[in-house]
């Protein structure tokens, strides 16, 4: 039986399910000339979420509902960051959607749930909670896609979307019905008690690999990417920022949460089968990148190059790795927030400013966005003294301590070619002479302006001073 | 404040940024002033320097050390020693030069300009006083985005090529290096120089890690094969980062070496000391063949900066050999001396040389060579400066080009004397490619009617050319007190060198 502890455990998840249904009625009788208050309340709503996941966090472990939902450290430190990075993408998206006539209630709400999918996916006890995370996480992201219907594009991406990810859920779903039959168990704990090597080796790595699948899927790593560069690219850019910022992270804590917390005794079969997935994402995502003339699609590749990086971290199978893949997927959050938030802050009605181009001699006609834009490359780059540098580093420490030292030097070889296009986007804004048409005022938003300089300005900062969070992610994971 | 002279080196100049930036496209002229204010005020605390460092005693000293990362013991570690010290002043010194030098000559988005020269100041003086390797190569790389943006903003016609290229190149190079530092952080559990120092490693990783610094550095001083992105770099380049890449950041290549390749990887750096005594040589003579059919002004300078910097690996490394093999540590003393010397040596002859070829560009807007002829009958006093500073580019006694490769030569001697004949040639072709650039600019009759409404250097020109020259031939004359500064550093470097880690 349920019982009032169990509540108390999942408070923020239930007061968001609230808050978001009242959004929903709100949104239905409130007259169009206040419709613009929506966007305050689903900010404070997200930032209450945020003081509760923070307030309420337990000094141990707390389950809930018969293991079916955990709550530790490393589950808050996703949490808030996936709501952050929603409230980032509120900010952002409002000039954007007053412009274009988006601006509807929906939006904030099925952001709300599609956040609310990624807490419970990060706090999975069970895999039919994973599968329930992941699914109201999903729904919402093609609803969300779908949502500027009247554009061919966006309707395309969804259906991609859509199909892709039902195969997957499909896939992932099948090997959890392996799992099970292999094991007889559906808790994550007692998954991790039963499925050792003795236990029908077989049939859980069969199952093993079909989860994997469901997980690449998610991450967006090669062979399974091709999902990613149609959906950046047709759906619109606060949708894009959302699924490259907080749905990133929901894609590391399920990772960590299946493979780790679930299956962490079968990490000899998972991980050359990551480091594969790591190689080929590299690879793909940074050579494709750089015939990319849409800003958004070229993004698009950055990221399935930087979920390889990413899988570097994962493909330790220790407590360092996990620290520094989950560093990563928050340094990649931030990171994507401040590109694509300068993409809105530059688009206005009738220009979305997503072609490489666009941004032809930014630095004169937007000196500050300009910056902002070259920090965030500089730092998907890599380049120290800027947050991403660090963010490698870690991952390829956490490979070169895992003894795969070939891994951690094609990680390097394919940060080489990375460098290149982004550095393109440099040069584009420094270098190159405006053009009619392209760029030329940002948003009068003063919200969104102050907060996007701060987003901005982070990157350098955490550049210095990154150390607490790092802090946090490691004692997340046990280590001092 | 003298607990954190160090610290104030590396932040004053970064912080001055800011209001240089704030001031805005609008105001230039606020700009250069802030601008000069801050490498002044940095030049003035650079002097500190020389009072509280202890030539004596040697070794590292001024050391300031604070936890940083403290899950992964990465500290913000900086020290000094005499060859730092002495970079360090080489950067401060040049660093007002090069804003006086661009006072009027940038006119574009002047606040950016300056701005980004004071933040590579600053990263620069922090790699020549970092000692942990990770903080040394987050200045180490950090260094390449204000560069990046000074040769592709205010750089040539194909400024974005050259601009690209020397970013990724370096880049390139780079980062296998931080692969090999953490794989010795893998080992050692910190990045502490001295730690990683007494760190024990079997041959076969001590080569691998050897390639890896090798490459990051050889790219940066750059050594023949890797050295084809400096033309086009300095080609492309506003006449400040010209100044700057030549007179600055190439010694951080050599100076990486010191740090890096001589105490870590001593014995692979001993056994491959052929490679790179080779590698030198086809740079002093090659190179300075290539340097001789050039007929851009600036690209025959960039080739004699790498035939030049052959000369500091050359001596690095010779003192290898003569550690190692003949123990003969005083000559081995004397190459890296004469290393030391030519580092500081080339940075103010190669930046003044730069700088000469940016007042010539300032005033035709060409840098090719055939375009002037009988400069000296328009601009007598710009004759002078040009002619004393190619005599040092040739190494003319009395010049402080000629004390370092003296020095080299006369320890290569010691070890091979092939290996000096060699060397040596640079002294003919040295002379050959400079006298013949001054005779085809300088001497003649005019052709060029541009030529003869040339105006001769202003007061702000004269006086960096001036404090070139006056530190061209004091060093020159009186290298006297700069070796005292090195000596226990390099005394100290030597007997490392000796060490075997196997």
């Amino acid at each position: 039986m349920p019982t009032l502890n169990d509540v108390l455990v999942l408070l923020p998840e239930f007061y968001l399910v609230a808050a978001a249904c009242l959004l929903l009625l709100a949104d239905a009788f409130m007259k169009p000339a206040q419709r613009g208050a929506l966007h305050w309340i689903a900010i404070v709503v997200l930032l209450v979420a945020t003081y509760m996941v923070v307030a309420g966090q337990p000094d141990a472990t707390v389950t809930a509902f018969g293991d079916m939902f955990v709550r530790d450290r490393t589950s808050e430190i996703l949490k808030v960051f996936a709501l952050l990075c929603t409230v980032l993408v509120f900010i952002y998206a409002r000039p954007y959607l007053l412009d274009r006539k988006q601006f509807v209630g929906e939006f904030y709400t099925l952001m709300i749930f599609a956040v609310l999918g990624v807490m419970l996916l990060v706090s999975a006890g069970n895999l039919v909670m994973v599968y329930l995370g992941l699914e109201l996480l999903t729904l919402s992201s093609y609803a969300l896609v779908a949502l500027n219907r009247d554009s061919p594009l966006s309707s395309e991406a969804a259906i991609k979307y859509f199909v892709l990810g039902a195969l997957s859920s499909g896939m992932l779903l099948y090997g959890m019905s392996m799992v099970y039959g292999a094991t007889g168990t559906l808790g994550l704990a007692q998954l991790h008690a039963t499925a050792t090597h003795g236990a029908m080796p077989h049939l859980l790595v069969f199952g093993l690999i079909f989860m994997l699948v469901g997980i690449a899927f998610k991450l967006g790593a090669a062979p399974f990417h091709m999902w990613i560069p149609d959906v950046y690219q047709g759906a619109s850019t606060p949708v894009t920022t959302f699924i490259a910022s907080a749905s990133k992270l929901a894609a590391f804590g399920m990772a960590w949460r299946l493979l780790e917390t679930g299956l962490g005794d079968l990490s000899p079969y998972w991980q050359p089968m990551l480091a594969v997935l790591a190689v080929l994402s590299m690879a793909i995502g940074n050579l494709v990148a750089i015939v990319q003339t849409n800003l958004k699609r070229m993004l698009a590749y950055s990221t399935i190059s930087h979920m390889g990086y990413l899988l570097l971290g994962l493909v330790n199978a220790g407590p360092e790795g996990y620290a520094a893949a989950m560093f990563y997927a928050i340094s990649y959050a931030l990171m994507s927030t401040v590109a694509f938030g300068v993409i809105m802050a530059l688009a206005r009605a009738g220009f979305e400013c997503e072609e490489i181009a666009d941004l032809k001699g930014l630095n004169q006609r937007s000196p500050w966005f300009a910056a902002m834009m070259a920090l965030a490359m500089f730092s998907l780059a890599g380049v120290p003294p800027l947050f991403g540098f660090y963010a490698k580093y870690l991952v390829l420490q956490a490979a070169i301590d895992a003894h795969m030292l070939w891994l951690a030097l094609a990680g390097a070889v394919f940060a080489i070619v990375g460098l290149y296009y982004y550095l393109h986007v440099v040069k584009v804004m420094y270098f190159d002479k405006p053009v009619e048409g392209g760029a030329d005022r940002s948003t009068p938003d003063m919200p969104m302006r102050v907060v996007l300089s701060l987003n901005g300005l982070a990157l350098l900062v955490l550049g210095v001073y990154w150390g607490p969070l790092l802090g946090w992610c490691r004692h997340s994971f046990g280590i001092g | 404040m003298f607990n954190h002279l160090l610290s104030l080196l590396i932040w004053l100049p970064i912080v001055g940024a800011v209001p240089v930036l704030l001031a805005g496209s609008a105001r230039p002229n606020a700009a250069r002033w802030l601008a000069l204010l801050f490498m002044v005020l940095t030049f003035v605390v650079s002097l500190f320097l020389l009072p509280q460092y202890d030539s004596a005693r040697g070794g590292m000293q001024l050391v300031e050390s604070q936890l940083w990362i403290a899950s992964l013991n990465v500290h913000y570690a900086l020290a000094a020693d005499g060859i730092s010290v002495a970079l360090i002043l080489l950067t401060t010194i040049v660093g007002i030069l090069v804003v006086v030098g661009a006072w009027e000559v940038i006119q574009t988005k002047t606040h950016q300009y300056m701005a980004a020269m004071l933040v590579l100041e600053g990263l620069m003086i922090g790699v020549f006083c970092a000692t942990d390797a990770l903080l040394f190569y987050v200045f180490f790389e950090a260094m390449l985005i204000p560069m990046f943006i000074l040769i592709g903003v205010w750089g040539g016609p194909r400024r974005v090529y050259a601009t690209l290229k020397f970013f990724i190149y370096t880049f390139l190079g780079s980062i296998f290096m931080l692969i090999a530092l953490l794989y010795l952080y893998h080992k050692a559990g910190t990045f502490d120089l001295r730690t990683l120092a007494s760190l024990p490693l079997t041959f076969t990783e001590q080569a691998w890690i050897f390639f890896a610094f090798l490459l990051a550095f050889a790219i940066k001083v750059p050594m023949v094969p890797v050295h084809t992105w400096l033309p086009d770099a300095h080609v492309e380049a506003p006449t400040g980062g010209s100044v700057v890449l030549a007179a600055v950041m190439l010694k951080v290549g050599t100076y990486g070496m010191l740090r890096f390749i001589l105490p870590i990887v001593p014995d692979a750096g001993a056994h491959y000391t052929w490679l790179v005594v080779v590698l030198s040589l086809v740079a002093i003579v090659y190179i300075g063949y290539v340097a001789l059919v050039q007929d851009d002004m600036k690209k025959l300078v960039a080739y004699s900066s790498v035939a030049h910097m052959g000369f500091v690996t050359l001596g690095i490394f010779i003192a290898f050999m003569l550690a190692r093999g003949a123990g003969d540590v005083d000559s081995a003393r004397l190459g890296m001396q004469g290393a030391m010397v030519q580092m500081i040596s080339h940075g103010f002859v190669s930046g003044a040389m730069f700088t000469c070829i940016g007042v010539m560009y300032d005033r035709l807007h060409t840098r090719l060579i055939k375009d002037y002829g009988g400069l000296i009958n328009v601009m007598p006093w710009f004759g002078f400066f040009y002619v004393l500073f190619a005599m040092a580019n040739c190494g003319l006694p009395g010049t402080s080009g000629f004390v370092g490769e003296f020095m080299v030569v006369l320890a290569s001697f010691k070890a091979n004397p092939w290996i000096a004949l060699f060397a040596a040639f640079t002294l003919i072709i040295g002379a050959g490619y400079t006298l013949w650039m001054v005779k085809r600019v300088l001497w003649g009759e005019i052709h060029n009617p541009h030529v003869a409404e040339m105006k001769d250097i202003n007061g702000r020109e004269t006086f960096v050319l001036l404090a070139f020259a006056a530190l061209t031939v004091a060093l020159g004359v009186w290298p006297e007190p700069l070796v005292r500064l090195m000596d226990s550093s390099v005394t100290q470097l030597v007997q490392q060198l000796a060490i075997h880690k196997i």
